[in-house]
């Protein structure tokens, strides 16, 4: 209810904003719901959507996968730690331009050269997040696994993955933000399909409504991903924790 | 530095700690144990006694391996089925009361599973998670898993402290008809007497840091046949011969 009335008063500050702005500079929200339905009527909108969408599932488990992994490593390894630390920082400060940008020069306007330079924006945030759990763990936990002698492969799903949940979460949250905001730029520098390369094209002809039409679409995409996948996941990953009294 | 584990014929557990010490955070190295040196027989149950703080639980994290860094050698009864419960209970709180036994026990046939919680009165938890069990329940499920494993050494450190007497007692009977119907060789770590003489067949006692062994108390009469009067009787006369070196 609160967020229906939340979601109210923010379409109605964006209509008054249009009339006070004009149609050139703010189409009101009828107004780019119908460049929606017009797109989605051709198809086009699907396409574009579907593409940038494979992009980020794409550039998102890569890094959630591999920054999980460097991220353990460095949380229970002094030494990768020390070693991994000052790569860390220096990718964390890299701006996402530049590696962008390298990545379209050494290797090609391809789709591979896009999708890794997305994937290593995002891999230093994944591996700060999993550091820190790994951390974390509870070597009491570890030590009752010891003694009794619970297999690695058991260990792992059982007593690790579980407490590294609410860190893996945190990093999954942002991680899909930031990835698709990224994937837009990739797009628009060296993709000819997307929603970045079709509000690259909108840029060019100045066309407002377009521009928040995509826009809009693929946030609704993202609010549906959260909504349908990765609060059920979240739930089922804590349902112990719903019970405690 | 001498850290042998090795493993022996039928049951035995020998300990030979000839020395342990701690490193403080300050740098400086401070004794704990010094010439722990006992036997327990094939299914016979030991209570180490002594002072809280002496190093009872170093003795028991030694024995189980996750201390490593001491001189001497400890010969335990065939490797790999270790049954240990410790302090807090350390489950898995994501995991229910029968995944938690499950995880260290997965080949364990249902009808054993079944059994075990019977006797610990825990049939009733078994889908609970661990953060809706009490303190004693939680204790319970410990016990639970370190026997799932049918250990061949069963190493318990303080099981019933924190609990109210009632429990205590409760837990202790139960402890004692497990131990009885099975040929584990048990070791158990307590600060409390009284425990110690219902559920030993030897008792060692500790003395201040660092420890050592001053007493070793076998008991005659069985177990089960032990009378209160007995009981209170040994409890009466081990305090007397203790309390000059507490």
């Amino acid at each position: 209810m609160v967020r229906l009335i939340s979601l109210t008063l923010f379409l109605a500050i964006w209509w008054l904003a249009s009339l006070f702005a004009g149609p050139q500079m703010l189409p009101g929200p009828v107004k780019v719901l119908t460049a929606i339905a017009v797109q989605a009527q051709s198809g086009d909108l699907f396409f574009q959507l579907g593409v940038t969408l494979a992009r980020v599932l794409a550039a998102f488990t890569i890094a959630m996968i591999a920054g999980t992994a460097i991220g353990l490593l460095m949380g229970r390894v002094k030494i990768a730690d020390r070693i991994g630390d000052p790569w860390l920082i220096v990718l964390l400060n890299l701006p996402a331009l530049v590696i962008i940008v390298l990545a379209f020069i050494w290797g090609g306007l391809t789709e591979i050269a896009g999708v890794l330079a997305v994937a290593i924006n995002k891999l230093p945030n994944t591996v700060v997040a999993v550091r820190e759990g790994a951390r974390a763990l509870d070597t009491s936990l570890d030590e009752m696994a010891r003694v009794f002698a619970v297999p690695r492969g058991k260990f792992f799903w059982h007593v690790v993955l579980p407490q590294l949940a609410p860190y893996l979460v945190a990093a999954g949250r942002s991680g899909l933000s930031l990835v698709w905001k990224i994937v837009l730029i990739v797009e628009l520098l060296g993709r000819s399909n997307g929603i970045g390369f079709q509000i690259g094209v909108a840029f060019q002809l100045f066309d407002v409504t377009l521009i928040l039409a995509y826009a809009l679409a693929f946030v609704t995409v993202i609010l549906i991903i959260e909504t349908a996948v990765v609060q059920p996941i979240e739930r089922h990953a804590f349902r112990w924790r719903k019970r405690a009294p | 530095m001498n850290d042998t584990h090795s493993v022996g014929e039928n049951g035995h557990l020998k300990v030979r700690i000839t020395h342990k010490a701690f490193t403080a955070a300050s740098g400086e190295r401070f004794d704990v144990l010094r010439d722990i040196c006992f036997d327990l027989g094939r299914s016979e149950v030991g209570a180490l006694v002594g002072p809280s703080g002496c190093g009872k639980t170093t003795i028991l994290r030694i024995i189980a391996g996750l201390d490593i860094d001491f001189n001497g050698t400890i010969t335990s009864p065939l490797s790999g089925r270790l049954g240990m419960v410790f302090q807090e209970p350390r489950l898995l709180p994501w995991r229910t009361v029968n995944d938690n036994v499950r995880l260290v026990a997965p080949s364990i046939a249902p009808e054993m599973l079944a059994s075990l919680f019977q006797v610990l009165d825990l049939e009733a938890h078994c889908l609970h998670y661990p953060s809706e069990l009490s303190v004693g329940l939680a204790r319970r499920v410990a016990l639970a898993r370190a026997l799932a494993i049918d250990p061949a050494l069963l190493l318990l450190d303080e099981p019933l402290v924190s609990l109210d007497d009632a429990l205590a007692e409760r837990l202790l009977a139960q402890l004692a008809t497990l131990i009885e119907t099975r040929p584990i060789t048990t070791l158990l770590v307590t600060h409390d007497l009284q425990e110690a003489v219902r559920l030993a067949d030897r008792i060692f006692l500790l003395s201040a840091r660092p420890a050592q062994i001053v007493a070793e108390i076998p008991l005659a009469t069985p177990r089960s046949t032990r009378s209160e009067q007995e009981i209170t009787k040994i409890v009466d006369e081990i305090s007397n011969r203790i309390s000059s070196h507490w």
